[in-house]
């Protein structure tokens, strides 16, 4: 009995090896891999896509998501992730993997409008209803006794966007003073109490357990979190000042090449562009490129004063490696503080 | 390597050792060893300059620390409750007993959020905890917690077979030559479930410093201070640093050989001084 | 129980139990009420209607076949590995044994990464695994080989104790009998141990549908394709579905108590034969 189990077992295992690899190959199947915030924009976009393109062409396509931390979602293409497209929360993780794993080119970044970034967002707080510690600005989150909720930066991409608005506020604020913003962002570090590994846990441990005065977050995420967890319960501060975080999209040449889904990968992020989908962007409080439409939803993306990592500190590589490697400016802050 | 000491009228040695071996060099060995390979590709003084960086060694410290805290708090009350269920009878006891499995078999990620619920300052048990000055999630404690309720079955699945073996008749004789219940218990019961106690510490802690998916929710993970070093080794994965995260594992690894090699000895050890006497 | 020396004061007994229970309901039975009353919080109907999502169907049938694969591969291992180290009295044992036991140990994040270093498209054989099309990283086979990885040593672990209990008497006296070596395992040594292997492979089971670590680091965690149970849960609850995250895991906590009822079934009737064949050594 046990043999056949066996038997049974290595019949199954090869059974299965086979429809994984049939399945991929025969219909036209695109993986979007993409970051965690994005799941609810993406699951409506998937399907005014699908919508499109029967239309268009007369195709059915399928569209697979996997969402995950950012740099994971970067790691698991660079080993083998079978990604046709990817949709990151930052530059970065997309040039690692243009320059490790050669499967999509270096200048990938020119390919598309705007940065390849088809929309933006930035970083705001979310404070407890009616705002009792009275939080405007950064400068509040530096205060003694204030207690703020952030993710980590060195595990989450969106972290790394709340670090670096807070040491570009301070950095105008002491004209450049590097050794001032250090010390601005390491008070500011120490009113945080749990550094979670992802943004949507810092949420969590925000809305759920009750923690903190203030959560740094992505303007859309504040906005669902606002809107489907607690309504009612929190308000949204835009900080005078903020950072201009552009996710951006690229198509993963070399498995589309593979998959033969080439041209579908490209329309997919093109349609991002469309009046339609910059419509959805919007919807899902997402900041649309498309000025008309982003207008249109003007009550609800107000204007905020930006600034851009470009401008601000050298391109991504740079902020990267100044602030985030081993020994950056965050593990200073940590290692000298205590 | 392995050889026969003595000749055996039972067939099939070679056979199943043979597939022992084998599948066990599948499974184990083989993508084990992909750790020492993908380590080897970094110099010595660059290993040795990972696995010693005060992040790390203070990562080291709350993993081992915490697992060998929460060991020795499950050794005292998994003892207790392995003599409770072993001699006691009382109401519910089946279900009591069967109970203990439970961190066993229960995923880590939902245990993880769960403690983090019941602990927390607004959580059923940690408003209290708080109230009292005790700071019971995102902090050391938090871990030690988590750790506890993991290793917990370990010991008692080790510790109770054996105390329900021990003849009462033994217990009687010394009783009837005038022991106490202090003499009794120290004399005779404690040395019989000492070995069973140690490959329950050492399954419990071996198992519980390696633990990610139930602590990572409840650590905190502050750099230097709550951040756990199976933590650090996915930060290192985060900056395409594999061989840094392959070294810390490494380390990880070795102790918890040397460590169950250790208990394996001493359990050889013992039965061997038990068959001898 | 009617042994003198075992008759503590009442006192004594009751706080001994008092304590011990106080110690279960704080580590145990709280975890264990959490997940089921979070899962039921809005209600029987929310609480079923969320299960039959299409995607957790999905997470579920992916763990059930990983299970059912992975089971068997530790089942046949753990029965020769026991029947080598518990039969036999060989140099290297206790190397062997420690090495079975490793998988226990380590971390479950290297219990996956190491997959990605194999089967990885930067790894040993990922670049020609993708020339010929052959999925086996971020698809199901590595999910399987991860848990067969940290399921590895609970069937050998149960078996190796109960195996060396029962001795090497009667499976020699079948030998000199006359039977062949398979024979006598199939109808002396099998029935000697067959609730010890039972009881194995309910705790691999329960282990290999829960692995959370290793499975994440090597799913590649696609929507309805390659995520199990328990990264679907961790799914849910990131998208603040917490009320179907915890009815997801209550289908595991319940899966786990279901594994503790068969196992103290199993227990009660072993026990039971282990008592009778002593009984029968005696006279």
């Amino acid at each position: 009995m046990k043999i056949k189990n066996l038997i049974n077992a290595v019949f199954a295992f090869i059974l299965m090896l086979g429809l994984t690899t049939g399945s991929w190959a025969k219909q036209i199947t695109l993986l979007n891999v993409s970051y965690d915030p994005t799941r609810e924009l993406y699951d409506s976009y998937n399907k005014a896509f699908i919508k499109y393109w029967k239309g268009k062409t007369g195709e059915d396509v399928i569209i697979n998501q996997s969402h995950g931390g950012s740099g994971k979602q970067a790691r698991a293409v660079i080993d083998g992730l079978d990604a046709d497209v990817v949709t990151l929360a930052l530059a970065y993780d997309i040039d690692a993997i243009a320059q490790k794993s050669n499967l999509l080119p270096k200048n990938w970044q020119s390919l598309l409008p705007d940065n390849s970034a088809p929309y933006t967002s930035t970083i705001v707080f979310l404070v407890h209803k009616g705002n009792p510690k009275n939080i405007r600005d950064w400068d509040d989150l530096a205060k003694p006794g204030i207690s703020v909720v952030t993710p980590n930066p060195k595990t989450s991409g969106g972290a790394r966007w709340n670090y670096l608005a807070a040491w570009g506020y301070a950095l105008k604020k002491f004209n450049g003073d590097e050794n001032k913003v250090k010390a601005f962002v390491s008070a500011l570090y120490k009113n945080v109490p749990v550094l979670d590994s992802g943004a949507r846990g810092s949420t969590t441990t925000f809305v759920e357990r009750g923690i903190g005065d203030v959560l740094i977050a992505w303007e859309n995420e504040a906005y669902l979190a606002v809107n489907e967890l607690g309504p009612g319960k929190f308000d949204i501060i835009i900080p005078s000042i903020s950072i201009l975080a552009e996710p951006p999209v690229a198509v993963v040449e070399r498995d589309t090449d593979r998959h033969g889904t080439k041209r579908q990968a490209r329309e997919y992020l093109k349609y991002l562009y469309s009046d339609e989908g910059q419509e959805i962007i919007a919807q899902n409080y997402y900041r649309p490129r498309n000025q008309q439409i982003a207008q249109k939803y003007a009550d609800q993306l107000k204007p905020v004063n930006l600034f851009t990592i470009d401008g601000v500190f050298g391109g991504w590589q740079a902020a990267q490696k100044k602030h985030f490697s081993d020994g950056g400016t965050f593990d200073q802050i940590y290692t000298q503080g205590t | 390597m392995f050889l026969l000491k003595q000749k055996s009228t039972l067939p099939g040695f070679h056979l199943s050792l043979g597939y022992t071996v084998f599948y066990l060099s599948l499974i184990v060995l083989i993508p084990l060893s992909m750790l020492f390979i993908k380590t080897s590709t970094i110099s010595f003084s660059h290993f040795w300059s990972v696995v010693t960086a005060p992040r790390t060694l203070a990562a080291y410290r709350l993993s081992f620390g915490a697992a060998f805290i929460a060991s020795v708090i499950n050794v005292f009350f998994g003892f207790l409750i392995a003599w409770v269920l072993a001699r006691y009878s009382f109401p519910c006891k089946k279900i009591v007993d069967a109970l203990i499995d439970f961190p066993f078999a229960l995923p880590t990620a939902v245990a993880g959020i769960a403690l983090t619920t019941l602990y927390s300052s607004n959580g059923m048990i940690g408003q209290f905890l708080y109230k009292i000055g005790i700071q019971s999630a995102f902090s050391w404690t938090g871990v030690t917690l988590a750790l506890i309720f993991i290793g917990l079955p370990f010991i008692v699945r080790t510790v109770e077979p054996v105390l329900q073996e021990i003849d009462p008749e033994i217990e009687d004789a010394a009783s009837s030559l005038g022991a106490g219940r202090f003499q009794i218990f120290f004399r005779i019961i404690f040395p019989a479930v000492l070995p069973s106690l140690v490959t329950g510490f050492s399954l419990a802690f071996a198992r519980t410093i390696g633990e990610y998916g139930s602590v990572v929710f409840i650590a905190g993970n502050m750099p230097g201070k709550t951040e756990i070093a199976p933590l650090l080794i996915i930060t290192k994965l985060e900056q395409y640093d594999y061989s840094g995260a392959t070294a810390i594992a490494l380390v990880m690894l070795i102790v918890s050989f040397l460590l169950l090699a250790l208990t394996n000895f001493a359990q050889w050890w013992a039965s061997k001084r038990i068959g001898m006497s | 129980m009617s042994s003198l020396a075992r008759t503590e004061s009442p006192v004594v007994r009751r706080s001994l139990i008092g304590i011990a229970l106080l110690y279960l309901v704080l580590f145990i039975f709280f975890p264990l009420f959490i997940v089921f009353a979070s899962a039921l919080q809005k209600g029987i109907a929310v609480y079923f209607n969320s299960l039959i999502n299409p995607e957790t169907l999905a997470a579920i049938k992916l763990t059930v076949l990983t299970a059912l694969i992975a089971v068997p591969l530790n089942l046949v291992f753990g029965v020769a590995a026991s029947w080598a180290i518990a039969k036999f009295d060989f140099r290297g044992k206790n190397f062997l044994l420690t090495l079975i036991d490793l998988p226990l140990s380590v971390s479950p994040v290297i219990s996956g990464l190491i997959f990605v270093l194999i089967f990885g498209l930067q790894g040993v054989f990922g670049p020609w695994l993708r020339d010929h099309g052959i999925r086996i990283i971020y698809a199901p086979p590595a999910i399987i080989l991860a848990t067969i990885f940290v399921t590895f040593p609970m069937v050998a672990r149960e078996l190796i104790p109960v195996m060396k209990a029962q001795g090497n008497d009667e499976e020699e006296a079948a030998i000199t009998l006359g039977a062949s070596g398979w024979k006598t395992f199939w109808y002396v040594t099998l029935p000697n141990i067959k609730w010890g292997l039972l009881y194995g492979v309910i705790l691999c089971n329960a282990r290999a549908m829960g692995e959370f670590g290793a499975v994440s680091v090597v799913s590649g965690h696609i929507r309805g394709l390659t995520n199990t149970l328990p990264l679907q849960i961790e799914i849910l609850y990131n998208e603040y579905n917490f009320t179907a995250a915890f009815a997801a895991a209550s289908l595991l906590a319940f899966l786990a108590l279901l594994t503790l009822i068969i196992k103290t079934l199993v227990e009660y009737r072993f026990r039971a034969e282990l008592k009778a064949v002593r009984k029968e050594r005696e006279h």
